[in-house]
């Protein structure tokens, strides 16, 4: 059992794990991209300390190299899954279920996983980012499930208790798992119907569905609010004044709860959480 | 309290309200609902009387849940004399709900 898990590398979760380290705690750090720093080619200007332009991606490695020379254990692994239970919560990665009393969201903030015609206005209305919410709706009925890994196969033994006719789909992704579902690879063109979705077209044909989940690479702050019933408001996960969630023990900083996108404000927030996470943890 | 709707009910309430009735669809499957409840517990102390706050379970009233096309809990609609006003899934805070009831 941990005492607090970060899910996130950024300037947000970095900072939470020096402040905590810092005041006694032994923070575990989860990550694995570069959040919006991915691309690799991004360009920080306006930080305090850095005279000279420097890249995004370049600040990431920065911090994670501090927080190596101050003893803080990272883990590069991709989170697949977020729950509670009785003592708190069970991070699920792609290689271990990890336990902790307390979690932070540090994830930033990631674009909606799939921008295809159809997609935002069937979001809801036959399509759907979480099979534990909505899986009952589709019993006994057609189901695509997209994407290509492990997160897909979590989302998978779900809806496999529903119904037995599901089809994966890729979107254009080698499938890196094994399953014994028929397999789509070929890019989704749109998603078609009104209300409610009807069909998928991929570039090589058309599919008559009832509903779709959505599972792609690893799921995002927004996908694990579904699970957890976390309150949302927009795209931003909501806190109080303490950055905890309305899920007890279960915090957020940085991008994911809004405000400036900027990292003073995630340093900020890190810092912040931080001593709310020392006092709930003290409890 | 938060009232709890079936088919029977549920026309009456909606219509012959002359307030706004907000309506949660849920289920017990769906664990995320279950965080929903406090809020609308909260949410019904301090509207008490200027607005209606009532919750239906999808499955023992699956002919309404399939009259407004449920397919994503926790879905959210407001009501005013019947007619939909607004409708969302997934949780509001206290505070977002009664900006959307106009409270």
């Amino acid at each position: 059992m941990k005492q607090i898990i970060i899910i996130g590398y950024g300037p947000a979760g970095i900072s939470a794990a020096i402040y905590l380290k810092r005041a006694g705690i032994d923070p575990f750090v989860i990550g694995k991209d570069h959040g919006s720093f991915s691309m690799g080619h991004e360009i920080v200007d306006n930080y305090y300390g850095f005279p000279e332009p420097i890249l995004g991606k370049q600040l990431i490695l920065n911090g994670l190299e501090q927080a190596k020379h101050m003893d803080i254990k990272l883990a590069d692994e991709s989170v697949i899954g977020l729950s509670e239970d009785v003592s708190g919560f069970i991070v699920k990665t792609e290689q271990h279920n990890y336990h902790a009393k307390a979690v932070l969201l540090a994830t930033g903030k990631r674009r909606l996983s799939l921008t295809k015609p159809g997609f935002k206005k069937l979001l809801g209305k036959g399509i759907s980012l979480c099979a534990t919410c909505d899986g009952f709706f589709y019993r006994k009925k057609k189901l695509a499930l997209i994407g290509d890994g492990k997160y897909m196969l979590q989302e998978l033994s779900h809806l496999e208790r529903v119904t037995d006719d599901i089809t994966i789909f890729t979107n254009g992704q080698p499938l890196t798992v094994d399953v014994k579902q028929p397999v789509v690879t070929d890019p989704i063109k749109s998603f078609i119907g009104s209300p409610k979705l009807k069909a998928i077209h991929t570039t090589n044909g058309s599919f008559d569905i009832d509903g779709a989940f959505v599972a792609i690479g690893t799921p995002s702050a927004l996908e694990f609010a579904q699970t957890l019933g976390i309150i949302m408001d927009k795209q931003n996960i909501v806190v109080d004044q303490d950055y905890q969630t309305n899920v007890p023990g279960l915090f957020a900083a940085g991008d994911i709860i809004g405000g400036k996108l900027q990292i003073a404000k995630a340093v900020y927030d890190g810092m912040m959480v931080a001593e709310s996470i020392y006092e709930y943890l003290k409890k | 309290m938060v009232i709890d709707l079936t088919s029977e009910n549920f026309d009456k309430t909606i219509k012959e309200s002359d307030k706004l009735v907000l309506v949660d669809f849920w289920a017990e499957w769906c664990s995320p609902c279950l965080r929903y409840t406090p809020v609308l517990q909260a949410l019904d102390e301090e509207v008490a009387g200027e607005a209606v706050i009532a919750k239906l379970e999808v499955d023992s009233a699956s002919d309404i849940a399939d009259r407004y096309e449920i397919l994503s809990i926790p879905t959210t609609i407001i009501f005013k004399h019947g007619e939909i006003l607004d409708t969302f899934v997934g949780i509001k805070s206290k505070d977002e709900l009664k900006k959307r009831l106009g409270l």
